[in-house]
């Protein structure tokens, strides 16, 4: 696509969300306490280490051999009497859906929540072309009707207070002004979709896993929204992105004692619903296989491991930087660490600032299920930026200034020498002010009299050092 | 173990020396020989996190050069230690052997205290309510103590030293290894979250009774106590360099 993407600038983008510091608190509390949920599930699994590496071993091999997987998965699924769409990007993946609801003569579907098809904006397309949509997975609801896009891949209306949602509801479903209490809210919700799911004529679905060996899909959800979306409708469509496979069906297993516990500190999902062909013969089952930029990770040996990810979002909920600047601050689908990662490789110009905003903690690499090393791709990334001369230039010039004066330790030490005594006898206001974006918030430390290296040659003076001081 | 370097960051060198002065008298009170190669500057960290690899280059291969030929190689940073030993290897052939030696033989204090030295017990008092911050790197790169997203024990080596001492009192705190939000020049592009995420951590060991937060990083310190001053919160930092040194009395 040549559609010029405007570019992320996250610091900017998070400044109103970090700053409103009552709501950043709350934001960063409500995903801790997920975090916290899933390290007491992790500890109550004595393999937790060693199911990470089998899932990291089972998907890296699925991904070296995809080409073999992707056809023995088309050929099992057709076999039980599903149709497999292959589409090789967004646009090719929206016209697919549209073609089969043309064929359906359908205009109104129920979707539940696919980060697949949020990626290849599904939703807009189909408005666009007359289709109601309506999305079933609760937040993901809270979220269409408020115009918003969501700001977590397992959470989507993390970001929004139970109050708004009553604001929401009250505006929308009809619920009484300054109805705050989620019980009623959710029964609301409840009671409003499902006059939805009853009028769906077509139910849309992401997919968690692919089987190769038995054609088979599995959709993951909490509240039974994608089973009941499939139930009633004719013909039911899955969108699945091709690094979604497994090979065989036993190795299903290790997969799903890690996504809940990983995703929202429960043993298990609600609902893990198989799907093996259309339900009987009058029923459809369409799978569309999108690549959408994945083969291109696929290529790239520093990058590769990331289509490892099974969006979990636990490394969103651990990110202290995504805690406390929002999932909106990224613009980008998947938001977060693995979001700052994925989101260059589709277009690095657009979403350069992503892989600075991290502090490089190496927290989310630690708590992938999956093991992609999170922290490390997005240190590459900032490796690739420059090299694709994306880094801005007064930062590419300040980079090669700290390195001269780095080879050079003469030049060193009388550089510090001269900043510290600058320190010292300059009016705070000149050393603490707006151009000095370090103190603005915090106070530089006091310089001392002497450096280390001076200290060294007056006291162990027998190797000498600078003379300078 | 007769022959060691001692590599001092470049900040720690210019603006707290005493955390190398105490790093130093340490590791002679160790029966050690301790060397500071003179024309050391800094181990191309700050390059290379923001993706400049083509500066780092040099500085990362002078530092090689400079401190090849001793048996080890101590540095009171977990963060420049990593540099050094996790991410050397994008500047240097993987079968370079004066890379490879220089890279084994390079520590971060606790860990050469307590895994190279065999030390566990420290001599002296520090009768005070303390708190250990535990930086992302010695933490996440180095191993230098239990992760909290990891279910593999581990020994936090800082902690081992620190409350051998007599009369210190750890207080907990409730996220145990949380970044503070330094991370280089992300403390100036991504400022706000940054400032954020400092001001929850001071926060996180006031709230847990400690007088002193106390770490081997001094670069995650030095964030924090720019904050502190700022604010005026009740809270000091200290080297864990500086600890040890002050507890035995010297």
């Amino acid at each position: 696509m040549s559609i010029a993407l405007p570019i992320v600038d996250h610091p900017k983008a998070a400044r109103d969300f970090v700053n409103n510091v009552p709501r950043s608190h709350w934001h960063d509390d409500s995903l801790w306490f997920v975090r916290s949920k899933r390290d007491r599930q992790a500890q109550s699994i004595p393999e937790w280490e060693y199911l990470r590496e089998t899932a990291s071993a089972i998907k890296r091999h699925t991904i070296a051999k995809l080409p073999d997987y992707l056809q023995e998965f088309e050929a099992s699924a057709t076999r039980m009497g599903a149709v497999v769409h292959w589409a090789s990007d967004a646009s090719e993946h929206n016209a697919i859906v549209l073609n089969l609801l043309r064929n359906s003569g359908a205009h109104r579907i129920i979707k539940s929540k696919s980060m697949l098809t949020e990626e290849c904006g599904l939703n807009e397309y189909l408005i666009e072309h007359g289709i109601d949509v309506v999305d079933t997975d609760l937040g993901e609801r809270i979220v269409q009707l408020r115009g918003e896009t969501p700001s977590h891949i397992v959470l989507p209306a993390i970001h929004i207070k139970k109050e708004e949602v009553g604001e929401t509801f009250h505006q929308h479903l009809g619920t009484r002004k300054g109805e705050a209490d989620p019980q009623v809210l959710t029964e609301a919700a409840r009671g409003h979709l499902r006059g939805k799911f009853l009028e769906g004529e077509v139910g849309i679905t992401g997919v968690n896993f692919g089987i190769a060996e038995t054609g088979g899909i599995v959709v993951c959800t909490n509240e039974g929204n994608a089973d009941l979306g499939v139930s009633l409708p004719r013909v039911h469509i899955a969108c699945m992105g091709i690094e979604k496979l497994l090979p065989r069906f036993q190795d299903l297993a290790v997969f799903t004692r890690l996504l809940a516990r990983s995703a929202t500190g429960q043993p298990i999902t609600s609902y893990t619903s198989h799907f093996h062909g259309p339900r009987d013969e009058n029923s459809e089952l369409h799978i569309v296989l999108v690549d959408n930029g994945r083969t291109k990770i696929r290529d790239s040996d520093t990058f590769r491991d990331a289509l490892n990810c099974i969006r979990c979002g636990a490394c969103m909920n651990t990110c202290p930087v995504y805690r406390r600047s929002g999932g909106h601050s990224y613009q980008a689908t998947v938001p977060g660490p693995i979001g700052s990662v994925l989101g260059p490789a589709k277009n690095a110009k657009a979403h350069k600032s992503l892989p600075y905003a991290c502090s490089l903690c190496g927290s989310c690499t630690d708590v992938c299920p999956v093991k992609i090393p999170l922290h490390h791709q997005l240190l590459a990334w900032r490796k690739e930026l420059v090299g694709q001369r994306l880094l801005a230039w007064n930062k590419r010039v300040g980079m090669k200034a700290a390195s001269f004066l780095f080879q050079h330790p003469k030049l060193f030490a009388f550089s510090g020498y001269w900043g510290r005594m600058a320190l010292r006898i300059l009016p705070k206001f000149l050393t603490h002010n707006r151009l000095n974006e370090w103190a603005i918030d915090r106070d530089l430390p006091e310089p001392p009299r002497q450096s280390f290296r001076a200290w060294y040659a007056e006291n162990r003076g027998s190797e000498t050092a600078e003379k300078t001081e | 173990m007769k022959n060691v370097a001692l590599f001092v960051p470049c900040y720690i060198d210019q603006f707290f020396p005493n955390v190398a002065i105490s790093t130093l008298q340490l590791l002679e009170k160790q029966g050690l020989t301790v060397h500071f190669p003179p024309s050391q500057t800094c181990c191309g960290q700050p390059m290379a996190n923001t993706g400049c690899s083509a500066d780092a280059a040099p500085v990362a291969r002078k530092f090689v050069e400079m401190f090849s030929g001793y048996d080890a190689v101590v540095c009171p940073s977990g963060s420049c230690t990593s540099m050094i030993r996790t991410h050397y290897g994008d500047y240097f052939a993987s079968d370079d052997e004066q890379f490879i030696r220089v890279r084994d033989s390079t520590f971060e204090l606790c860990e050469f205290l307590v895994n190279q030295l065999g030390v566990r017990n420290m001599p002296g008092k520090f009768p005070h309510k303390v708190s250990i911050h535990s930086s992302c790197h010695g933490l996440r790169e180095l191993r230098l103590g239990p992760c909290s997203e990891q279910m593999t024990p581990r020994e936090n080596l800082l902690r081992v030293l620190l409350e051998s001492l007599d009369e210190v009192e750890i207080m907990p705190i409730t996220r145990t290894d949380e970044c503070c939000g330094f991370g280089g020049t992300f403390a100036v592009t991504e400022r706000e979250t940054s400032v954020a995420m400092g001001v929850d951590r001071v926060q996180d060991h006031i709230a847990a009774g400690s007088e002193m937060m106390i770490a081997g990083d001094m670069s995650c310190l030095m964030h924090m106590q720019g904050l502190i001053r700022r604010r005026d919160m009740p809270l000091k930092v200290m080297h864990i360099a500086e600890v040890l040194q002050q507890a035995a009395g010297d």
